[in-house]
């Protein structure tokens, strides 16, 4: 194979979906054909059953739905607060001398571990949850963002200048506009990781939503909700990383299509 | 009374890690008379681009000062466009937004901008393109937009940094058809940098040739050649001695960059 030349749009559908065949595949055969014990791991088919029961039944449909919520209020939460944070960061040095230090040391700060922390100040309420995808993705989003806004390209810059842009001419008309694509990515990235906090933050303290509904199989045993769950929460992910992309390249058309 | 000054500028550069400091610049003095087309010929290093972006208020003389209309220049300002090498379009900006940003910066209305805009849009040959996107247009679009944008913000003075630099030989000559079409249309004050002795001689009323690193003012040579001028003018006998004669100075200031080096 020659490398890095392109595979063909046709083949490359093709490849992309052959590996989930053969995941599944693989997956039937350790289960049904009995190399590991049911209790431990359920077959595809009991896991779409379960899954069936699960939506039908026990309206798990709502537990999604409360899932989603938490994630994207948590995640609009820590936007609203990290963006102008971290484009004011990028662009004026002394707020980042100010700041950078403090955040750097708080993005290591690991949200599971506030959980107990967030129950004691907030109760076991929505809040708590948002605040916990809240503190996992505000100093991510900050600190990406700096580096974005800081690297942006001097030459554009000196042109604006030469152009007449005063100072704040310069952040809301070129340093704004010229990193607004890499931002809007940088959200779409952390969303992805808001998905891992929100299924740990329902693990603790929870009584819906879908890290709820996982926890509550696990005393029953019942391993093909389990792995229904983890798969809508694959597939939501996917969804809206998606949808991200495509308003993404809908809004800046001069940067990515 | 002279447009621009250069007034005894010169520039040195910090060393780096405990180094000896690096002269860039030695003291220069240049008075550049009002719609002049001055281009700055030199081998590469001598510090062209420097004493460029120090009259554009990019960067701060070491020493001396430039005065434009009398008065001192200390920060970059829209008195002063700059054309760059590099293509500086605002990519998320169309070629029209390009052109009007300087216009739209200064806040004037957009009914005035757009006749401001379609004018030189016509003028550097754009028709048609106006709602492109940058990253849609050729180099050589692009460098013209670059044009139109600085001129459209009606400069005292027009700064090119090497702006046909990164373009193919024909579009490059297509290219200095069209500003010196331009220029003598509309008369500009301009100063032009350039490596290039014949784009040098073509473009200019005067060249400035500029020795290697640190850079000073080597010779001051008067181009008489009639205006307008035509690209056949290049096989002339007056422009081929003229070449000759740079061809001569600064191959002597790039053989002392190469042993230099």
């Amino acid at each position: 194979m020659r490398p890095l030349h392109p595979v063909p749009p046709g083949i490359r559908t093709v490849l992309g979906i052959s590996f989930f065949v053969l995941f599944v595949a693989f997956w039937a055969w350790i289960t049904l054909g009995g190399h590991v014990n049911r209790i431990f791991l359920a077959d595809p088919l009991s896991m779409l059953r379960d899954g069936w029961r699960l939506l039908v039944e026990d309206r798990f449909w709502l537990d999604i739905l409360i899932t989603i919520w938490r994630v994207f209020g948590g995640f609009l939460l820590a936007s609203v607060v990290a963006v102008p944070l971290g484009i004011a960061m990028g662009a004026w040095k002394p707020v980042e001398a100010f700041l950078e230090p403090f955040v750097s040391f708080a993005r290591y700060l690991p949200a599971s571990a506030f959980i107990p922390l967030l129950i004691l100040w907030a109760g076991i309420g929505e809040l708590e949850k948002l605040l916990v995808i809240f503190v996992g993705s505000v100093f991510q989003i900050i600190l990406i963002i700096a580096v974005k806004v800081g690297s942006t390209r001097r030459d554009l810059v000196e042109a604006a200048y030469t152009l007449g842009s005063t100072n704040n001419g310069i952040v809301s008309r070129v340093i704004m506009p010229a990193n607004a694509p890499e931002i809007a990515e940088t959200l779409r990235l952390v969303l992805g990781w808001a998905w891992t906090y929100v299924i740990v933050a329902e693990l603790i303290g929870s009584s819906s939503g879908i890290g709820y509904m996982i926890i509550n199989s696990q005393s029953r045993l019942a391993t093909g909700q389990i792995i229904f769950g983890i798969i809508v929460i694959g597939l939501i992910g996917l969804l809206s990383d998606f949808a991200f992309k495509a308003f993404n390249r809908w809004l800046f058309p001069w940067s990515l299509a | 009374m002279s447009k621009l000054l250069i007034e005894n500028v010169s520039r040195t550069f910090a060393g780096v890690r405990g180094g000896q400091p690096v002269r860039a610049l030695m003291p220069i003095d240049l008075a550049v008379a009002a719609n002049d087309f001055i281009t700055i010929l030199g081998p590469s290093g001598c510090g062209k681009s420097t004493l460029l972006r120090i009259v554009a208020g990019l960067e701060a003389p070491s020493e001396g000062r430039v005065l434009l209309d009398g008065k001192a220049v200390n920060r970059p300002g829209p008195d002063r466009g700059m054309v760059f090498q590099s293509y500086t379009l605002f990519p998320w900006l169309t070629v029209a937004e390009n052109i009007a940003f300087g216009l739209r910066e200064r806040g004037m209305a957009e009914k005035e901008r757009d006749g401001i805009v379609a004018s030189y849009v016509d003028l550097v040959g754009l028709k048609g393109f106006e709602n492109h996107w940058p990253k849609q247009l050729s180099g050589g679009m692009q460098q013209r937009t670059a044009i139109a944008r600085a001129l459209a913000n009606d400069p005292e003075i027009l700064l090119l940094d090497e702006p046909f630099g990164a373009l193919d030989n024909q579009t490059r000559g297509l290219m200095q058809e069209l500003l010196l079409g331009i220029w003598e249309r509309r008369k500009k004050t301009v100063l032009f940098v350039t490596h290039d002795i014949e784009e040098a001689i073509f473009m200019a009323s005067r060249v400035i040739v500029m020795t290697a690193r640190p850079g000073r003012i080597k010779s001051d040579v008067a181009v008489g050649l009639p205006h307008p001028r035509h690209y056949t003018l290049k096989t002339s006998p007056e422009f081929s001695a003229l070449k000759a004669r740079l061809t001569e100075d600064i191959r002597v200031e790039a053989m002392r960059t190469a042993q230099a080096a």
